[in-house]
Order: C-alpha cells, then sequence, then structure tokens
C-alpha cells in the first residue's frame, strides 16, 4: 500500500490554469475524495497522479519515490474510468487478465488471481461475455475487478458511479466503501456529488476553479468550511448565509428586529476585521423554532416537505431584498405560508465570514478544532 | 382522466405487452417497399455486368447479332484470344492441325483457335499484365494502409503542430485531375529511371491513396475513445503496445474499409498506368483497352479480360464484408 504526495503541483493548458499548485499528502489506506463542480480541475488532478496527464510544475511522490515523470504503466496505480473503459473486443474474462499480461505473469497465476477477484466482486457468471451485453452495474464491477487484479498501490477512481442510476448508485457505493474497507487501499476518489464525498471518504478536498477551496474530515468541511464556496457547495441545501452588520458585541441580520449576539470564539477574530460587515452562516439544523420567542424572526415562504422531516425557507426581513434561509422543522408541525416565525440559533454552530475576502473568520475552539490559540494570534497579528 | 390512472392505476389489468418500440405495420410495409426499391436498384445496376458475363463466352458473330441473343451456346473462343497469341495459318498448316487434332495432340484451345483458322504462337501479355495489376495494387494498399494508419492515429490523439493545414495538405494532393499531374510525373520519372517500373507505380498509387486512408482512418480512429488507450497504459502497457492490443482491433472495421477503397482505386486507376508504364509494369486497366485497337475488335475477348479483372477485387471485397458490415464500434462506452 501507498502514500500519495503532491507538491505544488499544477497543471496549465496554454494560458489557462486547469489545476493551480496545489499541496496534498493522502496516507496509507485513507479515502480520499476530490470534490467539486465540473471543470473545478479535480479529474486533471487524479490523471495527473495517474500519469496519464503530465504536470505543468511540481512532483508526485509515490510512496517517498519520485514519480513525477514516470510512465503510467510504471507507477503500479490502478484507475477505474466514469465509463469503465472496458475493452468492447475482449470477454470479461480476458478484461480482467488484461492488466496481468502486460505484467508476464504467468498462466496459472493468472487464473489464480483473477478468480480471486472474481469471488470478492461476484461476476463469475458474465465471465464469457463481451462487456458490451452487461448492465451497468456489473460493467463497473468488471472495471473494478480489473483494478483490484493488479493488487496496486493506490487507487485512482473518476467519478466510477457517474453513469450509474441513482438506485444502483447506492448500492453500488456501498460495495465500494466495503471493498475499501476489506483491501485498506489508499484510494483518491472524484465526484462531484458531495452526498457521495461525505458519505465515502476519510477527508475531502473540495475544488473550485482549478484551486483547492479546503482539505478535512467530512464533519470538517460541513461545519466548518474554510470559505463562502465550500459553505454553498457542501450541504443540500447548502449553508445559509445571511448578512450582518456588528454592533458593539452583537450582529445586526437582516430583518426589523433581528440581533444575535456575537459568539465568544469569534471576539479576537472580529477585532482584527477591522470592518462591521460580516457573513453568518449556519446550518438549517442550528435553528431551532421556538414557540416562546427566539432571537430571530421571518415568515414562512415555502415549505419542502422530505420524509424524515421538513425543510422551511424562511424570509428573513421584508420588501424586495430580502432574505430566504432554510430551516429545519418537524416533518408534523403545520407551517402555512405567510405565517410568521420566530427561531434560536445553537451558536456553537454560527459561522462567521468576511465578505471581502470570503474567507471564514478565524475562531477559537475548546479542544479539538479548527485553530489552536497560538495560531489565532498569529492569523490576528497579521 | 390522466389524475385517476395514478391514483388508481390501470382501470383493468394490463395483460399484454404495452411496449412503444414494436414495429408497426406502416413501417413493416415501408422496409419492403425500401427493399423492393434496393433489389430493381441492384438489378439495373448489374445489368452491364451481365451483359459483360455471357459476351465472355459468346463466339465473334453471336457478339454482334441484333437483337443480342441471351441464350446459346457458350464457347471459350473470347478465353482463346484473350489469353493467347495466334497466327493466321496458311491452308496447308491447318491441314495438318487437323490431322493433328483427330490424333488429340491439340488441347482445347489449340482446337478452338483452329476452328477460326489460327494457330497459336505463344501466351498473351494478359496475365502478365494481371499479375503486374496484382503486385502494384497489392503492395500499394498495404502502404497507403499502414501509413496511413499510423499518420491517422498520430493526427487523431496528438498535437501535431499545424495540424489542420497539414490534413488540409495531404486532401489537397487529391484535389488534382490525374490529367493535369501526368505529362510533370511522366518526365520525373523518365529522369529517376522509374518510368515503366514496379516500384515507379507502387510509390505513385500509395502517394495518391495516402490521402484518402489518412482521412477516413482517422476519422473511425477519433470515434474509438481514449479511455481505452488510457485504461490500457494505466494496466502496464506502453502506448504502442495500447496502440496494437486496443486501438487496433476496434479500428477493423476502419482499416477494412480503407483497404477496400485503396484496392479499388489502385486496381481502377487508368490515367497514370496508360502513360507512366508501357510493357514490363503495365497493368490490366490500359491492356485492356488496348485491345480495342488491334486489328477487329474481340468484344468477347474483352469481355473475357475485364471479367477476369473484377475476379480479385470481388475476392477481397468478398472477404473483408463482416468488417465492412459491422457496427463501428460495438463497445462498452455510453456517451
Amino acid at each position: 500500500m501507498a502514500t500519495i504526495e503532491l507538491k505544488q503541483v499544477a497543471k496549465r493548458f496554454g494560458q489557462n490554469w486547469a489545476v493551480k499548485p496545489m499541496d496534498l499528502t493522502v496516507q496509507d489506506g485513507e479515502f480520499l475524495c476530490l470534490l467539486g463542480p465540473s471543470g473545478c480541475g479535480k479529474t486533471t488532478t487524479l490523471r495527473m497522479i495517474s500519469g496519464l496527464e503530465a504536470v505543468t510544475e511540481g512532483s508526485i511522490w509515490l510512496n517517498g519515490r519520485n514519480v513525477t515523470w514516470e510512465h503510467p504503466s510504471k507507477r503500479d496505480i490502478a484507475f477505474v474510468f466514469q465509463f469503465y473503459a472496458l475493452y468492447p473486443h475482449l470477454s470479461v474474462w480476458e478484461n480482467i487478465a488484461f492488466p496481468l499480461q502486460a505484467e508476464g505473469e504467468k498462466k496459472e497465476n493468472i487464473h489464480k488471481r483473477v478468480a480471486e477477484v472474481v469471488e470478492i466482486l461476484r461476476i463469475g457468471h458474465l465471465l464469457r461475455q463481451r462487456p458490451g451485453r452487461l448492465s451497468g452495474g456489473d460493467q463497473q464491477r468488471v472495471a473494478l475487478a480489473r483494478a483490484l487484479v493488479r493488487r496496486p498501490a493506490a487507487f485512482l477512481m473518476d467519478e466510477p458511479l457517474g453513469a450509474l442510476d441513482a438506485e444502483l448508485r447506492e448500492s453500488m457505493r456501498a460495495e465500494i466503501k466495503q471493498l475499501h474497507i476489506h483491501q485498506h487501499a489508499t484510494t483518491v476518489y472524484v465526484t462531484h456529488d458531495q452526498v457521495e464525498a461525505m458519505a465515502m471518504s476519510d477527508r475531502i478536498v473540495v475544488m473550485s476553479a482549478a484551486e483547492v477551496q479546503q482539505i478535512g474530515t467530512p464533519a470538517q468541511v460541513y461545519y466548518d468550511p474554510t470559505n463562502l464556496f465550500v459553505a454553498r457547495f457542501i450541504g443540500s441545501p447548502g449553508m445559509n448565509l445571511v448578512d450582518g452588520r456588528l454592533e458593539g458585541d452583537r450582529i445586526r441580520l437582516p430583518g426589523t428586529e433581528n440581533v444575535i449576539p456575537i459568539p465568544p470564539a469569534y471576539r479576537p477574530g472580529l477585532q482584527a476585521l477591522g470592518s462591521a460587515e460580516v457573513i453568518v452562516g449556519f446550518r438549517p439544523e442550528a435553528a431551532m423554532l421556538s414557540s416562546d420567542g427566539g432571537l430571530v424572526q421571518g415568515e414562512v415562504y415555502a415549505v419542502d416537505m422530505h420524509g424524515a422531516y421538513k425543510l422551511l425557507h424562511v424570509s428573513l426581513g421584508n420588501g424586495a431584498g430580502n432574505t430566504i434561509v432554510h430551516i429545519r422543522a418537524d416533518r408534523l408541525a403545520p407551517y402555512a405560508i405567510g405565517s410568521p416565525v420566530r427561531f434560536h440559533l445553537n451558536m456553537d454552530m454560527v459561522r462567521l465570514f468576511d465578505p471581502k475576502t470570503e474567507k471564514a473568520i478565524p475562531r477559537l475552539s475548546e479542544g479539538a478544532t479548527v485553530m489552536s490559540v497560538s495560531d489565532l494570534a498569529r492569523e490576528v497579528g497579521r | 382522466m390522466t389524475a385517476s390512472f395514478y391514483e388508481k392505476g390501470p382501470a383493468r389489468p394490463i395483460t399484454e405487452s404495452t411496449r412503444v418500440d414494436k414495429v408497426s405495420p406502416r413501417a413493416r410495409w415501408l422496409g419492403k417497399v425500401r427493399a423492393l426499391l434496393v433489389l430493381v436498384f441492384a438489378f439495373i445496376g448489374l445489368i452491364p455486368i451481365f451483359v459483360m458475363g455471357i459476351t465472355a463466352f459468346k463466339t465473334r458473330a453471336e457478339v454482334v447479332s441484333v437483337p443480342p441473343k441471351v441464350i446459346f451456346s457458350p464457347t471459350l473462343e473470347g478465353f482463346v484470344f484473350l489469353l493467347t497469341e495466334r497466327a493466321v495459318a496458311s491452308p496447308a498448316r491447318i491441314e495438318q492441325l487437323r490431322a493433328e487434332a483427330q490424333v488429340g495432340e491439340l488441347n482445347l484451345f489449340e482446337r478452338l483457335a483452329l476452328a477460326s483458322g489460327q494457330e497459336i504462337t505463344g501466351p498473351s501479355d494478359y496475365v502478365r499484365r494481371l499479375i503486374n495489376s496484382l503486385i502494384i495494387a497489392g503492395i500499394s494498399t498495404v502502404f497507403s494502409v499502414v501509413l496511413g494508419l499510423f499518420a491517422a492515429y498520430a493526427f487523431s490523439r496528438f498535437e501535431v503542430k499545424g495540424k489542420d493545414d497539414l490534413l488540409f495538405f495531404i486532401l489537397s494532393t487529391r484535389m488534382l485531375p490525374a490529367v493535369v499531374v501526368t505529362i510533370p510525373l511522366f518526365l520525373m520519372y523518365r529522369q529517376l529511371a522509374l518510368h515503366d517500373t514496379h516500384l515507379g507505380m507502387i510509390l505513385l498509387y500509395t502517394v495518391f491513396n495516402l490521402s484518402l486512408s489518412v482521412w477516413l482512418l482517422k476519422g473511425f480512429i477519433d470515434e474509438i475513445p481514449r479511455e481505452y488507450e488510457d485504461a490500457a497504459l494505466v494496466d502496464g502497457y506502453t502506448r504502442m503496445q495500447a496502440f496494437f492490443k486496443v486501438v487496433l482491433p476496434q479500428a477493423m472495421t476502419g482499416i477494412a474499409a480503407t483497404t477496400v477503397f485503396c484496392l479499388i482505386f489502385a486496381w481502377n486507376e487508368y490515367a497514370f498506368a496508360l502513360m507512366l508504364t508501357s510493357d514490363k509494369a503495365r497493368t490490366a486497366p490500359p491492356s485492356i483497352a488496348t485491345m480495342l485497337g488491334r486489328g477487329g475488335i474481340e468484344w468477347s475477348a474483352i469481355a473475357a479480360g475485364s471479367l477476369g479483372f473484377l475476379i480479385p477485387v470481388v475476392i477481397v471485397a468478398f472477404a473483408l464484408r463482416n468488417y465492412l458490415l459491422r457496427g463501428v464500434t460495438f463497445g462498452a462506452i455510453r456517451q
């Protein structure tokens, strides 16, 4: 198994950056997702790791070995493609055996190893067929088998579930995760589906516009996005982002009476800001509706039934420039459109952003953390 | 109505298939009409070949008879005239030959020649010309397809500087009519001692066909998704191996089609062959045409020659028919 290290790796096509210089270390046995909208450079990054795309700058290290200019076939990496890329002129068995033949493996060994992965992926009944005849799920299993059979140092997967329908995608997602748990193989997985990334990965690299936005565990990118892009992109719906104005030790939100206290953890960070404008962010589940008054009030604008819960679209303030926030509500409680609601905010889950830089404002936190006090001091000092 | 369908489901159980992709009677009927049209078209197209076929087996008199005879007793006279050189025999010689025929010392061809008062003096050039055609067309086709395949692959997959200009330039070599370039070529070839050589003709046809094969094959290779090669590369193969193991098998349809096109051109080519060959490397098309000029028109011999000329191309097209008919990709990539 292996670690993968990217040092200042970048890719440029002419004048356009496909990937701006990025650093990344994938730990041994880690399942890492590259997540971002289409065209953000995540697939290019993956292809650079595999060697299918040459880097413009930087170096790539595999297990401490510099492989930047090594041929893809020499990197000991398996790649699973979005459209499977099974060789149409070969049978399923021949497809799986194909990489072993490249290694010049002995015949009986090839048979043995193919039989092993066929067992793991339960595709024994398909071996003689041509891939074109198989269903999408089976094709993806064969593609996984072809990757597994080599026992590579690392797996690279480029939206392997993107071409499947929703139901199949969910079951294949579980299968891939199972596979990862059993094989414990370092895996880099590209997806544009944040639900998939949240569900599967140990860590997520959020990318946008050729740049890494944040690297962190699913919980970190969900609760502590480093900037507005990540806050919007992760979660469905994304984080509620509301314009706020500092007034003493309080923040005024849109609407007549909507004022919340400044969370204490943000006090030092806000002093360094030097401006009264902030963006207040909170997840739908950070808001608690309450009948006996709450800090924030608004008006129900729309109600989405999600089955397990209702999602209220609440408009704060009124007039043309009103702000809509999403709030989670009990699935049984009735909410009439246009009726007034009030809610509290769980202040531990409120995040503040600088509207100018679009970055998260640093905050203190106790124990396991977002930023240590010394880091914060340095940040503030700058 | 729709609303109630969603709420209550179908009014009565659905027992027969509700598939909408079955062929409607109208479409089936149209299909038959289409087949009939194709049949009529094929029939009209085949008439000249049919006439050629029967003419090859007619006697001199039958060939020119009006109205043309469809039912006649076939003879190999045409083939005798095609394949042999003959001389008019003197009456004394004819007597002698008849006697030999009686004893059975003459073969079929000699007897047939004798019937029209002629004596066979040796084989004609026809077979040699046909062999020339086979060598020149065959080798030039192999060259143009192989070279074209590599060029097309490079154009399709790599960043080649000035790609569009190069491709246009390659195509432009085909824009001039043959007649325009024959004279300069003739002078060049004479200087280079390529006139009337197999090498010269092979070079010429290869160059001429290369434009066609590069363009055709590029189209076919463009259709093969790059992901297959990417997969082969990460599976541990070099680019060359990936080309042979993954691209080539999938390009077979295109290669077959290109081969047939190149072969047909090189096989049928007349203008260059007429100007640039005289004897040693002369191909079949000009030699059949020059038969017109030698003391009376031997229609049956010309028809027989054309028939023999058709056969190799038909064999190749027949051998490759599976590749020609198979779809371009039968692959596992959805796009």
